[in-house]
């Protein structure tokens, strides 16, 4: 790795990680003025034009609370974990592909941190860790509905995340890898779903693998605590779950991961699904100034209307019950997960022969 | 494994204890319920209530039945009006008194009014807290729609104190029919809506279809009353029963379930809600354009406001009932209406003087809250709270 490559990288973490954090009042000041829209009132438009600095205005109300730290906590977890929350879904980032990539002479900067060669396994791993930060704040504060919170939560997100895992999979068996590249890797995947089948219809994995899609789809609401399945911070229940005990900034630390999950989540829908930063009818990576920008456009469009899906199902849908969570994750998803793949196999091996 | 446990570490497995309530999201009221569970599970639920107890029979024995007209707006604040008439019916049949006939409409379409306001609020709380948010809002429009119709003609939007002993504080605005029919014309489509953004849904379905369930007979010799009472398929419905205002002249149907579930309570609730509806309908048209509201004797009501800056007569009937407040003979009587969460009584004993000598309420939401311990045990959390919700209960009565 040269040294050009390496202060590259470095612009592209510090960058990325500014985005995202720029993501969370976005998706917040979206989520707010979406809800109103969608339950027929106005929202909060006082706050500059159109609300937009509303959020703002939360992050700053809630930086200069006093910070309380109840004297039942177990101190270190109770700080641990708000990070945890945090940095988890950040970290997962580095591998997202949001972008092709633009030539300048033989130097390449791809819209990419990481080009991992199992950038899919790295991403299931961070993507398991998930839960830890919820059982720490749940265990943390040690408070019963926070410690039933806690509990949930991780059950939940071990089910989910099997389905998930196995989604992924499918995709990955589906994915081409015959010219040598790993088909692990994130750029892989998108580039595969480049171009079209017979010159109009999309090469999308949502159409070569609706089921894996679904499952997915479901999977990610769970795995990020929102309705249908928000039992982890479900406020008619739990109050606020394993937030709480928590005030002030390790409060809105929660609160930001939460909404950085849900902007990782809406992402790699995005890569894996819905052609990540690819266009079907253009070439968006070939390396030009002008088709770089146009991919990340692109995969800004996309990652919106999932976002917005997100708030859409959010405040539509009624909440499951525990019960029917576990039902619907391990007698339907899974099940289904493992006859994807199994499917998937058969139609690859057929096509191949 | 409990006695392994037991040996191993000295730890003994034992249910954790958890409090909904009093003040918690999900109690929209406050009154707690304590929850042993084993996991998700439900084993014993313990009911507490009072916290807020305000002695309004006490307090009734030294106001004067006028008085205590506003205390009852806040027992039911969510159906102050069904509350105000109930009261007034009572002391109006210890009295022996009738009013005019335009009274009597007035006041069932405002009962009616009141109905759909609480109901339109039960449903959207029940389904808040089963997590569909949005249907809350939609329901609080259609509430303060009817909030507009209440302080057009009655001054207050939340709590009115609007009839009085023998008549209402003042006449309806001219325009009164039009605008509840045209509420009335929304009820329909909202309702259509609803069902339309619930009942389609599998989540819906699957948390309300078989929760709470108690043996019918059971729900009966608890007490339950209204709507709760007719998704257990037991047809009760004061307004059939034992007609009072002008209900007998109006033809509506009482929707009933057989279930006794939670979804039998939200549709009966739905199907009440179209009821009432037809019962505003048909009560405009038959409603007198003009006449009296009030009954013809100055001892019971108040002179014309004009009239007691005029007249001596008045000024002293004005002083007298203010001062002294009503004479109402010896006796006791008992007198119940349907409100929107039952059977809601006033007994009141007078020994001739202005002030009740004991005054009993028989609030629905008490009767109907008595069972809950039943409906929840062996359930889950979340099954609780869509009991609790589908109950809906109102502090302010429950407690008095």
């Amino acid at each position: 790795m040269s040294t050009l490559e390496i202060i590259v990288t470095c612009i592209k973490v510090l960058a990325v990680f500014t985005a995202l954090q720029m993501a969370v009042p976005v998706l917040v000041i979206m989520e707010r003025r979406g809800v109103s829209f969608i339950q027929d009132r106005v929202g909060p438009d006082r706050c500059g034009p159109f609300g937009l600095l509303q959020p703002f205005a939360d992050a700053a109300k809630l930086v200069f609370k006093e910070d309380i730290t109840p004297r039942h906590v177990d101190k270190l977890l109770y700080f641990l974990a708000p990070a945890f929350c945090l940095i988890v879904p950040t970290v997962a980032f580095a591998v997202v592909p949001f972008g092709s990539g633009i030539r300048i002479g033989d130097f390449t900067l791809s819209f990419q941190i990481a080009d991992f060669r199992v950038g899919v396994l790295y991403l299931l791993a961070i993507l398991s860790m998930s839960s830890f930060g919820v059982v720490c704040a749940g265990w943390a504060q040690n408070n019963k509905y926070g410690t039933l919170s806690a509990l949930r939560g991780v059950a939940q997100s071990v089910s989910y995340e099997i389905a998930m895992c196995l989604a992924v999979v499918a995709v990955v068996m589906s994915t081409n890898s015959d010219s040598g590249v790993s088909s692990t890797a994130m750029s892989t995947i998108v580039a595969d779903q480049g171009g079209t089948y017979l010159g109009f219809f999309p090469k999308w994995n949502v159409f070569t693998q609706p089921i894996a899609f679904f499952i997915f789809l479901a999977a990610m609401y769970a795995e990020t605590n929102r309705t249908p399945f928000d039992f982890v911070e479900c406020e008619q229940e739990l109050v606020a779950g394993y937030m709480t005990e928590y005030g002030s900034m390790k409060f809105s630390m929660l609160f930001m991961g939460e909404y950085i999950a849900m902007a990782l989540q809406s992402a790699l829908l995005v890569t894996f699904f819905l052609g990540g930063w690819t266009l079907p009818w253009v070439d968006l990576g070939d390396g030009s100034i002008a088709g770089g920008i146009a991919s990340v456009i692109v995969f800004l469009v996309k990652w919106f209307a999932v976002a917005w899906l997100y708030i859409w199902v959010r405040w539509t849908l009624p909440r499951l019950r525990y019960d029917k969570l576990m039902d619907l994750g391990w007698k339907a998803l899974v099940p289904l997960a493992l006859i994807n793949i199994v499917a998937t196999a058969f139609v690859g091996v057929w096509l191949r022969s | 494994m409990k006695t392994q446990l037991k040996k191993a570490d000295g730890l003994e497995p034992r249910p954790m204890v958890i409090n909904l309530g009093p003040s918690h999201p999900s109690m929209h009221n406050t009154l707690r319920v304590i929850a042993e569970l084993d996991g998700e599970i439900i084993r014993k639920a313990d009911l507490e209530i009072g916290y807020l107890h305000c002695g309004f029979e006490k307090i009734a024995e030294s106001k004067t039945y006028h008085q205590f007209i506003a205390f009852t707006d806040r027992m039911g604040y969510t159906s102050a009006l069904c509350n105000n008439i109930g009261y007034v019916l009572a002391v109006e049949k210890l009295l022996g008194i009738d009013v005019p006939e335009r009274c009597k409409w007035i006041r069932v379409i405002l009962a009616e009014l009141a109905r759909l306001s609480d109901h339109v609020m039960s449903i959207g709380l029940m389904a808040m807290d089963i997590g569909a948010f949005t249907v809350m809002l939609y329901g609080f429009i259609e509430r303060e729609l009817i909030y507009d119709v209440f302080e057009a003609s009655t001054g207050g939007r939340m709590t009115m104190s609007y009839p009085r002993i023998g008549g209402l504080v003042k006449d309806v605005p001219k325009d009164f029919g039009e605008r509840v029919l045209k509420f009335a014309d929304r009820v329909d489509p909202f309702c259509s809506e609803v069902e339309e953004l619930l009942e389609n849904n599998r989540i819906w379905n699957e948390r309300t279809r078989g929760v709470g369930v108690i043996p019918r007979e059971e729900a009966v010799n608890w007490g339950i009353t209204g709507p709760l009472l007719r998704a257990f398929g037991v047809n009760y419905d004061i307004r059939k029963v034992n007609p009072y205002l002008t209900y007998d002249q109006i033809d509506f149907e009482v929707p009933l379930r057989p279930e006794g579930d939670v979804f039998a309570r939200y549709k009966v609730k739905m199907a009440e809600m179209r009821q009432s509806a037809r019962i505003l309908r048909q009560a405009v048209e038959k409603m007198p354009k003009s006449g009296p509201i009030n009954i013809d004797d100055h001892g019971i009501i108040l002179p014309p406001k004009d009239g007691m800056k005029g007249s001596i007569e008045s000024l002293i009937h004005h002083f007298k009932l203010i001062i002294d407040g009503i004479k109402i003979p010896a006796g006791e009587s008992y007198f119940c209406t349907e409100t929107p969460n039952g059977e809601l009584g006033f007994y009141i004993v007078s020994d001739g003087g202005r002030h009740p000598v004991r005054m009993r309420v028989r609030p629905p939401t008490f009767y109907n809250l008595q069972p809950f311990p039943r409906m929840v045990e062996g359930g889950f959390i979340s099954d609780s709270i869509a009991v609790m919700a589908s109950l809906n209960i109102a502090a302010g009565e429950l407690d008095r």
